[in-house]
């Protein structure tokens, strides 16, 4: 927790990803085993996430993920107002999909453990095929109760709620398209800062001329969300995907990315990936990378996820078909290597660490990372 | 907040009603080999979707309509 952000409610899109697009039908059985590596600003993060799901009946089908983050933080923020610091997140995640004619209704729980960062969430969601199965709708609902603890504190204890509410339309265009429009509003209510994160002020008693206090956020925040994608299966066998992504929330906060995606099949067996994304976004009401004195209003943040900031994503991905006539109880499998290399530029979050600068007239701070997934995927 | 509620259930009332207006389907179920091939899936591979998900939620104050898994805190 010491370098996270709280805790999202992520499970109610358990299904979305996998909602049928052509009538309504279970998701395949199969599974993952994936183990990923992030590495960038000072930040190393791995761990395997497994994924299982298998039809139990002729209606229902049920799914569960087991996935670890290990963590090893020196980001600018750790190295500046703390010390590094290495830690494990466990998530453990059950999901159940039930088909009734044209609909499928899913529900699904998950539990995140940290050793000062406790999540549980809940999710449910209803998809319907109408219009000759060119459209479906979905829409979930998902509640989350995180509990948060501090290291070294042991008195500090809050807690943070969360509701999210969704709606989504997948709809055939031509023989050649599909469209999806998502929505999706997320209230939270409690602790939703981070318990060691500081904001500096300037104080000309310090030989830095600046100091650190803790940062104070709101203990509400509502945020919407617009997304459309549309994908298109070129003139040979190949397909283009887009995105565009609108975010808005009460902080303040506005953002968008948009990204283009295009898969290549090479023969029967290798598949290529190639993606672009761009990511933007406007800071915080309450931002500032240095205030003028010391609780300076009564809202303050130096998260740099906080600031004005932009990022972009450049990604490769191949894939191998294993298996492609079966083996056994196996129907087909894969063996996959995705990798990202992501830009991230700051517009008012500066490099604290580069000595020989006033107070505010350090250089911008930016980072990259590099993503890397290796996963093998099987049908039966 | 209920207003956002309000206009999702009078979208979802509105679609409701639609099927009864007879709408024909333009891509007939024999037109759709095309749409049914892997790649033409938004999201191909659940969990690695998931973590894709996971990487940006932690990093960016965006959040929601992902249009996959995304989940639990932030920590990477």
């Amino acid at each position: 927790m010491r370098f996270t952000r709280p805790a999202l409610l992520g499970a109610l899109a358990l299904l979305w990803g996998l909602m049928p697009l052509l009538a309504a039908v279970l998701p395949e059985d199969r599974s993952d085993a994936l183990y990923h590596a992030y590495d960038g600003g000072g930040l190393e993060v791995n761990g395997p996430s497994i994924l299982v799901r298998k039809q139990v009946s002729k209606n229902s089908s049920l799914s569960a993920n087991y996935y670890v983050d290990s963590i090893t933080s020196a980001t600018i923020d750790v190295i500046t107002a703390a010390s590094p610091y290495t830690e494990k997140r466990t998530e453990k995640s059950v999901g159940v999909d039930y088909l009734f004619n044209k609909s499928i209704m899913s529900m699904g729980y998950t539990n995140s453990v940290e050793n000062d960062f406790d999540a549980q969430s809940t999710f449910f969601t209803i998809s319907q095929d109408m219009f000759g199965d060119l459209t479906t709708i979905s829409m979930g609902y998902a509640r989350g109760w995180d509990e948060i603890t501090k290291t070294g504190d042991p008195d500090f204890k809050e807690d943070a709620d969360r509701q999210s509410y969704s709606l989504g339309i997948s709809q055939v265009m031509t023989k050649h398209m599909l469209l999806a429009l998502n929505f999706q509003t997320i209230t939270d209510e409690g602790f939703l800062n981070n318990p060691y994160r500081s904001v500096r002020y300037l104080d000309p008693g310090n030989a830095n001329g600046y100091s650190f206090e803790p940062e104070v956020y709101p203990r509400t925040r509502t945020s919407n969300a617009v997304a459309l994608r549309a994908i298109y299966y070129l003139p040979y066998r190949a397909s283009i995907r887009g995105e565009y992504r609108y975010f808005s929330d009460d902080w303040g906060i506005r953002a968008f990315n948009a990204g283009v995606n295009y898969t290549h099949p090479i023969g029967k067996n290798w598949l290529l990936d190639f993606k672009y994304r761009y990511y933007e976004q406007g800071k915080a009401d309450f931002y500032s990378d240095l205030f003028p004195y010391a609780q300076a209003q009564n809202y303050l943040a130096r998260d740099k996820e906080m600031s004005s900031y932009s990022n972009q994503t450049f990604g490769f991905g191949v894939s191998y078909q294993i298996f492609p006539k079966g083996m056994r109880y196996i129907d087909k499998g894969s063996i996959n290597l995705k990798y990202d290399y992501i830009l991230f530029e700051y517009d008012d979050f500066r490099d604290i660490t580069r000595s020989g600068f006033a107070p505010g007239e350090e250089p911008l701070y930016g980072f990259s990372a590099s993503v890397t997934q290796l996963f093998l995927s099987i049908w039966y | 907040m209920r207003q956002t509620i309000f206009c999702l259930l009078a979208l979802l009332a509105i679609l409701a009603v639609l099927p009864g207006c007879g709408i024909k389907p333009w891509v007939k179920p024999y037109e759709r080999h095309l749409l049914a091939d892997p790649i033409m899936n938004f999201s191909r591979d659940p969990a690695s979707a998931a973590y894709e998900t996971h990487v940006y939620q932690a990093r960016e104050s965006a959040r929601g309509a992902e249009g996959s898994q995304g989940g639990g805190c932030g920590c990477n």
